[in-house]
């Protein structure tokens, strides 16, 4: 049985910790993610939930605390954005490091300066090497969703590694949707109950965590780790796929929209997916094969998911909402050496857009596909990175 | 010892068997090495609660020998040995 009611972003997210109860929970402030520690604190404060909360002094607090609680064994969550995960930055590794599976929502915010509170994805863009699983949000109702999935993912014995579940700041974070939630009862059956391994607290089973690890084995540990992000792949999507029976909304780490014939393609991520779709609709009344992917999962990144999802298009553009200075977009240049490992060469674009939350609409994606057009015929004219709505 | 493959251990870095440090010989990283020089030595202990290695043996309230397979040969317990009894020399211990 589910239940739908109007919620924002943050109020989705701190409804799925409500019916998660997780033992522990540290909380910063930082716009736009405050809402929804103040939102969980409420809860807290009205005895809906058993968690001991911890109100700490800094981000690097929050995260110092999170480790220390699930090191403890206990299921620990936080939350934060932008200059709040970038002072997080030293313990967002060691969390990895550790194997311990705590779960963070990260509300996207620019990553200053100069200082702005907008959605881009700068912050957790530049988390993506740190050993965490990153699934990103179209809109609230996958941030509930996500958020909920993402403690059993963490959780899973193969796995055993911190999830970040982002939502798009202010886009999702402040606007009410509606929102189907599940039962509590059927929320905690489906995460199930979380039986540590080798915890601080089982003082029958002393361990040590968290030493010195030299040249003679760190190497080894950080192998271990890269197969735990590797063997998570397939435990997003079995998650996914459990969760799609109890709610009827399906998952995967890669969404297709009307790709079935689709000759020119955008992959985007976020929020934005959303308005992509829109886009696609309006430009196939007149006819125009086109059609999205939206990346639901980057860490790890579904390689051959995505080869697969592409394979048949003749020309393609990534929406990166973030900057690799340098480079270009970090997602654009994940996808290219994707076809790379399979071989395949087909002419792509990026497009830099929204950074500061500049909002992307509708009339902007259509001119991706537009220049999709000539790409498709003449092919990459030696301009590779493409920024969109910058005025000149 | 042989080390061990990344599918042995345990994750993270996690020491799972307490009191396992006993197996790692610190007096291998020995350069200097204490000699006790008994007809000196006046039994104060200090020597023994000093070291960070719990390398002086003590038996029934007397120091009796160093324990040279923890013995990192930090030379504290030569620095604390009160003056007047200067009970512990700091010798060269291999050659470098
Ligand atoms: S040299 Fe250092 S380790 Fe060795 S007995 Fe003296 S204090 Fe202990
Ligand atoms: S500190 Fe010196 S005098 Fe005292 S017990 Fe040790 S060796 Fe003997």
């Amino acid at each position: 049985m589910s239940t739908i009611i109007g919620l924002t972003g943050n109020e989705a997210v701190a409804e799925a910790m409500r019916q998660i109860n997780p033992d522990v929970v540290a909380a910063y402030p930082i716009t736009p993610q405050t809402e929804l520690m103040h939102k969980f604190a409420d809860f807290v404060a009205n005895g809906k939930v058993d968690t001991e909360m911890i109100l700490v002094e800094s981000e690097h607090s929050a995260m110092s605390a999170s480790v220390g609680a699930a090191a403890g064994g206990a299921r620990a969550m936080t939350a934060t954005c932008a200059n709040g995960l970038a002072l997080m930055w030293e313990i967002v590794y060691i969390a990895a490091s550790l194997r311990l599976p705590i779960v963070m929502a990260v509300v996207n915010r620019a990553l200053s300066g100069p200082i702005n509170i907008h959605n881009d994805h700068s912050d957790s863009m530049g988390c993506r090497d740190s050993g965490w699983i990153q699934i990103y949000s179209e809109n609230s109702q996958e941030a509930y969703d996500n958020t909920i999935m993402a403690v059993k993912i963490a959780e899973n014995k193969d796995v055993l590694l911190p999830v970040m579940v982002t939502l798009d700041g202010f886009i999702l974070s402040h606007t009410l949707e509606r929102i189907e939630i599940l039962d509590d009862k059927q929320v905690r059956e489906f995460i199930g109950e979380y039986i540590p391994q080798n915890h601080l607290l089982d003082i029958n089973h002393p361990v040590t965590i968290g030493p010195l690890d030299l040249q003679d084995y760190y190497f080894e540990h950080k192998r271990q780790e890269a197969e735990a992000i590797n063997n998570a792949l397939e435990v997003v999507e079995e998650v996914s796929f459990e969760y799609s029976r109890l709610t009827g909304r399906n998952y995967d780490v890669l969404e297709l929209y009307r790709m079935e014939d689709a000759e020119r393609a955008i992959v985007a991520l976020g929020s934005t997916a959303g308005t992509v779709k829109f886009t696609v609709d309006s430009l196939r009344e007149n006819g125009e094969k086109v059609g999205m992917i939206k990346l639901r999962l980057f860490r790890p990144f579904p390689y051959k998911e995505i080869y697969e999802a592409l394979k048949n298009v003749k020309s393609f553009a990534v929406l990166d909402k973030c900057i690799s200075f340098g480079y270009g977009g970090p997602v654009y240049g994940e996808i290219k050496s994707a076809l790379y490992n399979y071989q395949a060469f087909i002419p792509a674009v990026n497009y830099i857009y929204g950074l500061g939350g500049r909002d992307i609409k509708p009339t902007s994606i259509k001119k991706v596909f537009d220049e999709l057009k000539h790409i498709t015929k003449e092919g990459v004219n030696g301009k590779l990175i493409h920024y969109l709505d910058v005025r000149e | 010892m042989k080390e061990k493959g990344w599918k042995e251990i345990p994750i993270g870095g996690t020491i799972v068997e307490p009191g396992n440090a006993v197996e790692y010989k610190t007096g291998s990283w020995r350069t200097f090495k204490p000699i006790w020089h008994k007809d000196r030595c006046i039994h104060c202990l200090i020597c023994w609660m000093y070291c960070p290695d719990e390398a002086i043996i003590v038996e029934n309230g007397k120091f009796v020998r160093f324990d040279y397979d923890y013995c990192k040969g930090c030379g504290i317990c030569a620095n604390e040995c009160p003056e007047k009894a200067n009970a512990i020399e700091m010798v060269l211990d291999r050659k470098i």
